[in-house]
Order: structure tokens, then C-alpha cells, then sequence
């Protein structure tokens, strides 16, 4: 079953979810295993910062504030993001299974809300955010796929990746998403876990993990450095 | 951490860019990959940023057969001295029009 429009995440989850992960992402910069793969993780991280930023400056025209302040002076527990974007990268593995988890998640919201939102500016966000996504999610379902399918140190690395990732799927996960991943998941040759099984679910209460004050500090420094400075 | 491996560096592949409908593909430079699709995706990240394709083209660049360099005086020169082979060399007639 796929997601109703009742149960689509806040927008503030969203651009939040968007924002951290791509800054996440951004981390990989110079680091990736290959300069083209260097190259694609700054696209998807691009993608996710414009998609975040879309959606707060709507947000922050409701509240009548811009959207860096919304970035870059809000603190830890004002943040929405489902705690799964805010986790460190770990190895590629790693990272890769987490942006599966994520894109399988965004595979279904930007298509709702494109659909059920009354806004039209949320909606041309969305309507871009649904064809950005769909290369998102070919990219990360092809890596876990390669890695959980590949030699027997990947294969490890995969299982590892799962493992510590899988507790996190709670704030993201539907039936439709359980669907989605498993298929991967077993197309890769990695265990499909209980999707019943015990998870986090504490975002929605502003509750995160360590690792999103690390994130925001080094995020945020600049702009709080040189409040108001432009390019 | 696990002892560095050497692993042998992944295939090339020459990509080729069309960058509207109804031109042709021209070369952009290579990339690396380990199988077509990821040699597509791969030029589609590195390539096609800025909107630069509507279609893209990915050949292995061992497949390329290319000319000896060293062949060049024998390959080249003889066009150089052909300049009737140039429609620029003829005269046109007085009263051909739209040419």
C-alpha cells in the first residue's frame, strides 16, 4: 500500500531531511572511491540542496524569515529531518544503503505531494524533486546492488551497512518502501530483516542523534561567523 | 583498517554527446566504469552538468582503432597540395545564382 496524503512527512521534516543529507553528502567531496563518483555525489547533494532550499523559502515566507536563517540559526533540536540523514558516512557502503533508504523514501512523497499540495510553489519543487529522485534512487539501488552482489569484502561491508542502518528506517519506512527495498535488497543478495523489528522514532520531537550537532557546527559556522554576508 | 589492496584501475570508455536533436554526437572525453550502464551514468554525471546532451554515447576505448601517429606524413600531406579538392579553388560563372 502507498502512502496517503495523510501520512506525507511535514514539509519542515522534508527540507530538513534534504539539507542534512546533503550535507552529508558534501562531505564525500574529494574523498569518493572514483573522481566520477566524486562528481555524482556532488549532483545528488546539489539536487538535495535545491530541493530543501525550495522548500524553505516557503517555509520561511510563512514565518517571515529567510531560508538561512531556517539553515543556519536554528539548533539540533529545532531540526526535523528523519534521523537517518543525519548519521555520519561511514564507508561507501555505508553511505550508499543509507541514500537507497532515503530515495526509496522520496520515491514516494515527491510524487504525492506533487499531487495532493495546494501550493503551487511546493508543487513545482516536488514535480522537479520526482525526475531528480528517480536517478537518485538508480544510482543508489545500482551501488547496493554491485556491493551486496560483488566480492566477499563488499558483501561484508553491505551486511555491516544494513545492520547499523536498518534501526533508523522507522521515521521513513511505509508498506510501500518495505516493498521497494526488499526488492533490492534481494536482487543484491543481502538479508531482507524483520520489518517488524525495533526502530528509532524520535525526530518528529526535535530528539537526534549526537551526530547532528557535529553537522550543524561545521553547517553553520560561516553564516553565523558573518551574519547577513553575500558572495 | 583492512590492508591497502591494489586493485586494477576500472575500464575506459570515450563518450560521445548530442547535444540537440538532430546534431550528431561528438566526443567529450572518457570516463571510467566498470560496465556500460555504469559508464552511461558516469558520463551523464561528468558530462551532461550544465545541460549540455540530449543523448549520450559510450564506447570501451580499447574498441578505438586509431591512426599511427608516426603515419601522419603519409596519412596527411598528400591532401594539403590538393587545393581543387576545396569548392573554394573554383571560379563561379557570372549568372549562377544562389550559390
Amino acid at each position: 500500500m502507498s502512502p496517503t496524503s495523510e501520512q506525507l512527512p511535514s514539509l519542515q521534516t522534508l527540507a530538513d531531511g534534504c539539507l542534512v543529507l546533503s550535507h552529508r553528502l558534501s562531505e564525500w567531496m574529494s574523498l569518493a572511491p572514483t573522481m566520477e563518483e566524486d562528481v555524482a555525489l556532488g549532483n545528488i547533494a546539489l539536487d538535495l540542496l535545491g530541493q530543501a532550499r525550495g522548500l524553505l523559502q516557503q517555509l520561511g515566507d510563512k514565518a517571515g524569515v529567510t531560508e538561512d536563517v531556517l539553515a543556519y540559526f536554528r539548533e539540533a533540536q529545532e531540526f526535523r529531518n528523519p534521523l537517518i540523514c543525519e548519521l555520519p558516512n561511514g564507508d561507501f557502503a555505508h553511505t550508499m544503503l543509507r541514500q537507497l533508504f532515503v530515495d526509496a523514501w522520496l520515491a514516494d512523497v515527491w510524487p504525492l505531494l506533487a499531487a495532493t499540495t495546494e501550493d503551487p510553489e511546493v508543487r513545482g519543487v516536488a514535480e522537479k524533486a520526482v525526475k531528480e529522485n528517480a536517478y537518485h534512487l538508480r544510482h543508489s539501488s545500482s551501488w547496493v546492488l554491485r556491493l551486496g552482489d560483488g566480492t566477499d569484502e563488499s558483501h561484508e561491508r553491505m551486511t555491516r551497512a544494513l545492520d547499523a542502518l536498518w534501526p533508523y528506517r522507522g521515521e521513513i519506512a511505509s508498506d510501500a518502501w518495505h516493498d521497494r527495498v526488499a526488492a533490492v535488497l534481494s536482487e543484491a543478495t543481502l538479508p531482507v530483516p524483520d520489518r517488524d523489528a525495533w526502530t528509532q522514532r524520535t525526530s518528529a520531537a526535535g530528539w537526534h542523534t549526537e551526530h547532528l550537532g557535529d553537522l550543524l557546527a561545521e553547517m553553520q559556522s560561516l553564516a553565523r561567523a558573518h551574519p547577513g554576508a553575500s558572495w | 583498517m583492512s590492508s591497502e589492496k591494489k586493485t586494477p584501475a576500472w575500464p575506459l570508455w570515450e563518450v560521445f554527446i548530442r547535444s540537440r536533436n538532430g546534431l550528431h554526437h561528438q566526443h567529450v572525453g572518457s570516463v571510467h566504469a566498470v560496465d556500460p550502464e555504469m559508464a552511461v551514468e558516469n558520463a551523464r554525471d561528468v558530462y551532461t552538468r550544465r545541460g549540455e546532451g540530449v543523448s549520450i554515447w559510450v564506447v570501451p576505448s580499447a574498441q578505438i582503432v586509431a591512426s599511427d601517429p608516426a603515419d601522419k606524413g603519409a596519412m596527411f600531406e598528400p591532401a594539403l597540395d590538393k587545393v581543387y579538392r576545396h569548392p573554394t579553388f573554383y571560379e563561379i560563372p557570372d549568372g549562377v545564382a544562389n550559390i
